[in-house]
């Protein structure tokens, strides 16, 4: 049904059409809007036999749903930014104890100094804590890849997060053809897990492991990631059977086919990137993007194929691990080490500085000419960093980096103590 | 693609009124994506909201960078923030006041404007008269249907309101939104 709404609602509707039988709440801007809207739908009584628990702290939300997992209840919880930080060594725990929890994450920068507004930080901080991650381009796709995920994780016994652009996405009203539920109940089965806590048949789950059996128990995390390859795509086609919609995947291509230039990227600035390729192609350039849709596991064999007959390739991304570079990039680069062409870096996009169509013609521009930087970011104020090198070279103390910059372009005017 | 931009203050439903553009043109069958762009969240600060209308997919995700239609929802905020930036020579300029031009200081950036496309509305007012609450939202978008013929109908207008107001507020707000429809006129400088 065609519905023009909030982004974080559909994923909520979305959500419900899974049938979850716990949710885990704690609010965190931007994906508060969607437990909120998850507890509408169950106090309501539109969405049945679920429990939703409001928890004191992110920790306590996915350890909760760590506990209800266990017990064999579908379960699913969101977070954002900081919020995934503070649950981080609960994240490592619902991927070891292999359970099939799904996680949407409002994609917001990493404090400090604190930023509310969206980046890929925080879900790029866990890229290697064995949860398979999807990212979204679109609202209809975020609502047509969570109720996939559910069918992922519980089919390969791995938790996913489901990654869509805090605001841009979260916050966007847009046109979503939400699926009925008739479909949904046909495509996805109720969870039947494979390890249950259940108080009359006592089991240990999450036991300690010894030197004697822990590489054996992380290389089949790694052999269920190598599974996701197939698995993914698999369930992406049985979602379209039912509901007509090819959303979901490992990748998704625009104008690849005679494209010399190749831009990597993923989530909601596909769109934008999109739209700047169809001005360039009028005007002949052999243009195309991938977007990634699945960054755990990363869909290395896809990328090579279609990136065989490239010229050169830029991987834009909205993260970075600082001292070296993006990490979309390196896992791009790795996928191409076979095949000698350039692959350029640009971090864009940090802590929700808008990407223009502008910004990408000029980096476009750069990048067909080949005199682009190796890493580059995007409209970097580079003015602005100069002078805040040159106070800390005539200062001994020159202050917090960050006030400083705040100050030199003008947004406080409040005088240095 | 028409595209508008929507200025107010924290509390003025800046992002509201995007949200009910958006269902509007949705409700004729148009592609529209409306989206905030928040600062801090609270009451009186400066707030954007975009709306973007088409008839066909829209993809760009960048803000409202040139905009067809300007809604100012505050007048104060000229003093404050570069609510002309971008606004195409053809583009509307739709403003909650019952000042003129020249009392609100900004003549000559209207100046520039074509003919016919500064547009004045005492939304704030027809609020608090039908309303009860100083909200000119749903006024500035009605207003918005009235000065740029063809964009939106005030019937879709009204019926997003209800929408996103189901009951009793939302009647007062459609009441509130035929009456600044009426009254929204174009403006000029009396020099």
């Amino acid at each position: 049904m065609l519905k023009q709404m909030e982004g974080s609602v559909a994923v909520a509707e979305a959500v419900a059409l899974a049938r979850p039988e716990v949710i885990c709440a704690y609010p965190i801007t931007p994906q508060t809007h969607i437990v909120e809207g998850l507890g509408e739908l169950v106090k309501s009584g539109k969405l049945e036999n679920c429990e939703y628990i409001n928890v004191e702290s992110e920790f306590a939300a996915l350890s909760v749903g760590i506990g209800s997992s266990s017990a064999g209840a579908r379960t699913y919880t969101a977070t954002a930014s900081q919020g995934i930080l503070y649950m981080a060594e609960a994240v490592y725990n619902a991927s070891g104890m292999g359970l099939p929890i799904v996680m949407t994450v409002g994609n917001r920068a990493i404090g400090a100094p604190i930023n509310i507004w969206n980046d890929q930080s925080d879900s790029m901080s866990m890229r290697d804590a064995g949860w398979i991650q999807l990212f979204c381009e679109t609202n209809q796709e975020a609502v047509d890849v969570h109720i996939q995920a559910f069918k992922i994780a519980e089919t390969l016994n791995v938790p996913v997060m489901v990654c869509m652009d805090g605001f841009i996405l979260t916050h966007a009203y847009e046109r979503i053809d939400m699926p009925e539920q008739e479909q949904i109940d046909q495509f996805l089965p109720p969870f039947n897990p494979r390890q249950v806590l259940d108080p009359a048949h006592p089991v240990s789950m999450g036991a300690m492991v010894g030197p004697e059996a822990f590489t054996e128990v992380r290389y089949l995390a790694h052999h269920r990631q190598l599974q996701a390859l197939e698995v993914i795509p698999k369930i992406a086609a049985e979602y379209n059977a039912i509901v007509g919609r090819d959303n979901g995947g490992l990748i998704s291509t625009y104008k690849t086919e005679d494209a010399e230039t190749l831009i990597i990227s993923l989530g909601s600035v596909i769109g934008t990137i999109k739209d700047v390729i169809d001005v360039r192609r009028e005007e002949g350039e052999k243009i195309g993007c991938i977007a990634i849709r699945s960054f755990r596991p990363f869909p290395i064999a896809e990328i090579r194929e279609a990136c065989s007959k490239a010229k050169r390739v830029v991987v834009l991304e909205k993260c970075f691990a600082v001292g070296l570079g993006g990490m979309v990039a390196s896992n791009v680069r790795m996928a191409l080490s076979t095949q000698p062409l350039p692959v350029y870096n640009v971090i864009a996009g940090l802590g929700g500085r808008p990407i223009t169509q502008k910004s990408l013609h000029k980096l476009f521009n750069e990048a067909t000419a080949d005199t682009l930087e190796g890493l580059h970011f995007l409209d970097l104020n580079k003015e602005t960093v100069e002078r805040e090198l040159e106070r800390e070279r005539l200062e001994g103390c020159s202050g917090a980096v960050a006030e400083n910059i705040l100050r030199d372009i003008g947004a406080v005017a409040a005088s240095k103590v | 693609m028409f595209q508008v931009r929507i200025h107010g203050r924290g509390g003025q439903g800046a992002v509201s009124g995007a949200e009910m553009l958006s269902v509007a043109a949705f409700l004729e069958d148009k592609h529209a994506q409306a989206f905030p762009s928040f600062g801090s969240e609270r009451m009186g600060a400066p707030v954007v909201a975009f709306c973007r209308i088409d008839n066909k997919e829209i993809r760009s995700r960048e803000p409202v960078l040139e905009p067809d239609a300007l809604l100012v929802q505050d007048p104060s905020l000229f003093n404050s923030v570069d609510v002309f930036a971008g606004l195409k020579a053809d583009g509307y300029l739709i403003i909650n006041t019952t000042k003129t031009l020249e009392q609100l200081g900004i003549e000559e950036a209207a100046s520039k404007l074509a003919p016919g496309r500064v547009w004045t509305v005492p939304a704030t007012e027809l609020a608090i008269q039908h309303v009860g609450r100083p909200s000119p939202n749903a006024g500035m978008i009605a207003a918005l249907a009235r000065a740029c013929e063809g964009v939106l109908e005030l019937d879709s207008v009204a019926a997003a309101i209800r929408k996103k107001f189901p009951g009793k507020v939302g009647e007062a707000n459609v009441i509130a939104a035929q009456a600044a429809f009426d009254s929204a006129k174009v403006t000029q400088s009396t020099k």
